[in-house]
């Protein structure tokens, strides 16, 4: 009699809603938001939970977590988590971006929320497009790259070069800790979620900013199938993004 | 015997599930979903291979896939 003892190990998080989402197939953020609601229970989080949204297919993100959650102007999510976390100090605040939001038209907002040390708690999820609006160059956009607005591809001497934002996010003095994770296979998965966990436990001790960059893909703006769209992660991105913690001050005796 | 469970209605066909099975169970079935897709399947065949692992409901952006685990025997029993 197996079946008796069979033990469901694996099913939705409670904090994420059980309903269908309109990403693409293949799009990762669907794992992105599974990670954070699987923390928020393990923490048992949700009840004290508010959630900044940005603009981008993240947009939708208050429909999939069952949480309090603001939406933010586009690029404004730190700022915006700023202000509801200095007046409700006593609640759980994070915003959750893209690279379209974060890293171009947001790029003020988060530098100096983390420069400021807020203590929030950043998870940005990085797929080197501007997603929903039909795939243009987003600052992360790699070189080569080809896009709506770089039909050639990306050049250096014509666009610049993509911007790296844990690095610098990790460079600034307000900042508590500053990881870069991907989503492309399971161990890459399990290491993130680690990662956006350890930028959770840095908010409720008080001890300042966490930042979590998650590397992902997007088969309909790459123009890939979703199997060459994850590989593109392993072969293409993180040759330029490298993984890892890239500044963790309970590392470096910092904490008082 | 472990298994997994994939709600239809939910798998988009993305077959990310297929590239993480350390058994290779996991293929692409002939039905089409509501939506369209064709979904993700374990086949008969091979459904006393599932290990349990829980590597395809991971990597699912969709969280389709439930994963009942069943322990091992221990021996003697």
């Amino acid at each position: 009699m197996s079946e008796m003892n069979e033990k469901l190990v694996f099913d939705r998080p409670k904090s994420v809603i059980d309903r269908a989402t309109h990403y693409c197939p293949g799009c990762h953020h669907g794992v992105a938001h599974r990670l954070v609601g699987e923390l928020l229970d393990e923490m048992d989080l949700a009840e004290k939970v508010i959630l900044t949204t940005s603009i981008g297919c993240s947009v939708f993100l208050y429909n999939y977590l069952n949480v309090d959650a603001v939406e933010a102007p586009h690029g404004r999510a730190p700022a915006v988590a700023t202000g509801i976390k200095r007046a409700r100090p006593e609640h759980f605040v994070f915003t959750y971006q893209g690279d379209g939001d974060l890293a171009s038209i947001g790029m003020a907002e988060i530098i100096h929320a983390a420069n400021r040390g807020e203590k929030i708690s950043v998870i940005f999820v990085n797929n080197t497009v501007y997603g929903m609006t039909g795939g243009q160059m987003a600052p992360t956009t790699l070189i080569g790259q080809t896009t709506t607005t770089t039909p050639a591809g990306r050049c250096m001497t014509h666009e610049g070069a993509p911007i790296r934002m844990t690095e610098i996010i990790a460079s600034l003095g307000g900042v508590a800790y500053a990881a870069r994770g991907s989503l492309d296979n399971v161990k890459n998965i399990r290491k993130a979620k680690k990662y956006i966990k350890k930028a959770f436990e840095f908010q409720l001790s008080g001890t300042g900013f966490g930042f979590v960059e998650l590397l992902s893909a997007c088969p309909t703006n790459w123009k890939m199938t979703p199997l060459a769209a994850n590989e593109r992660i392993q072969k293409e991105m993180i040759p330029y993004f490298p993984l890892g913690v890239f500044k963790d001050v309970s590392e470096e005796g910092g904490i008082c | 015997m472990s298994r997994i469970v994939v709600q239809e209605d939910r798998c988009k066909g993305c077959l990310l599930c297929t590239t993480v099975c350390p058994v290779d169970i996991i293929v692409q079935s002939d039905r089409f979903n509501a939506s369209g897709y064709k979904v993700a399947e374990v086949p008969e065949a091979d459904a006393d291979k599932c290990t349990g692992c829980a590597s395809c409901a991971t990597i699912c952006p969709d969280v389709a896939i439930k994963v009942y685990k069943t322990p091992k025997k221990k021996k003697g029993e």
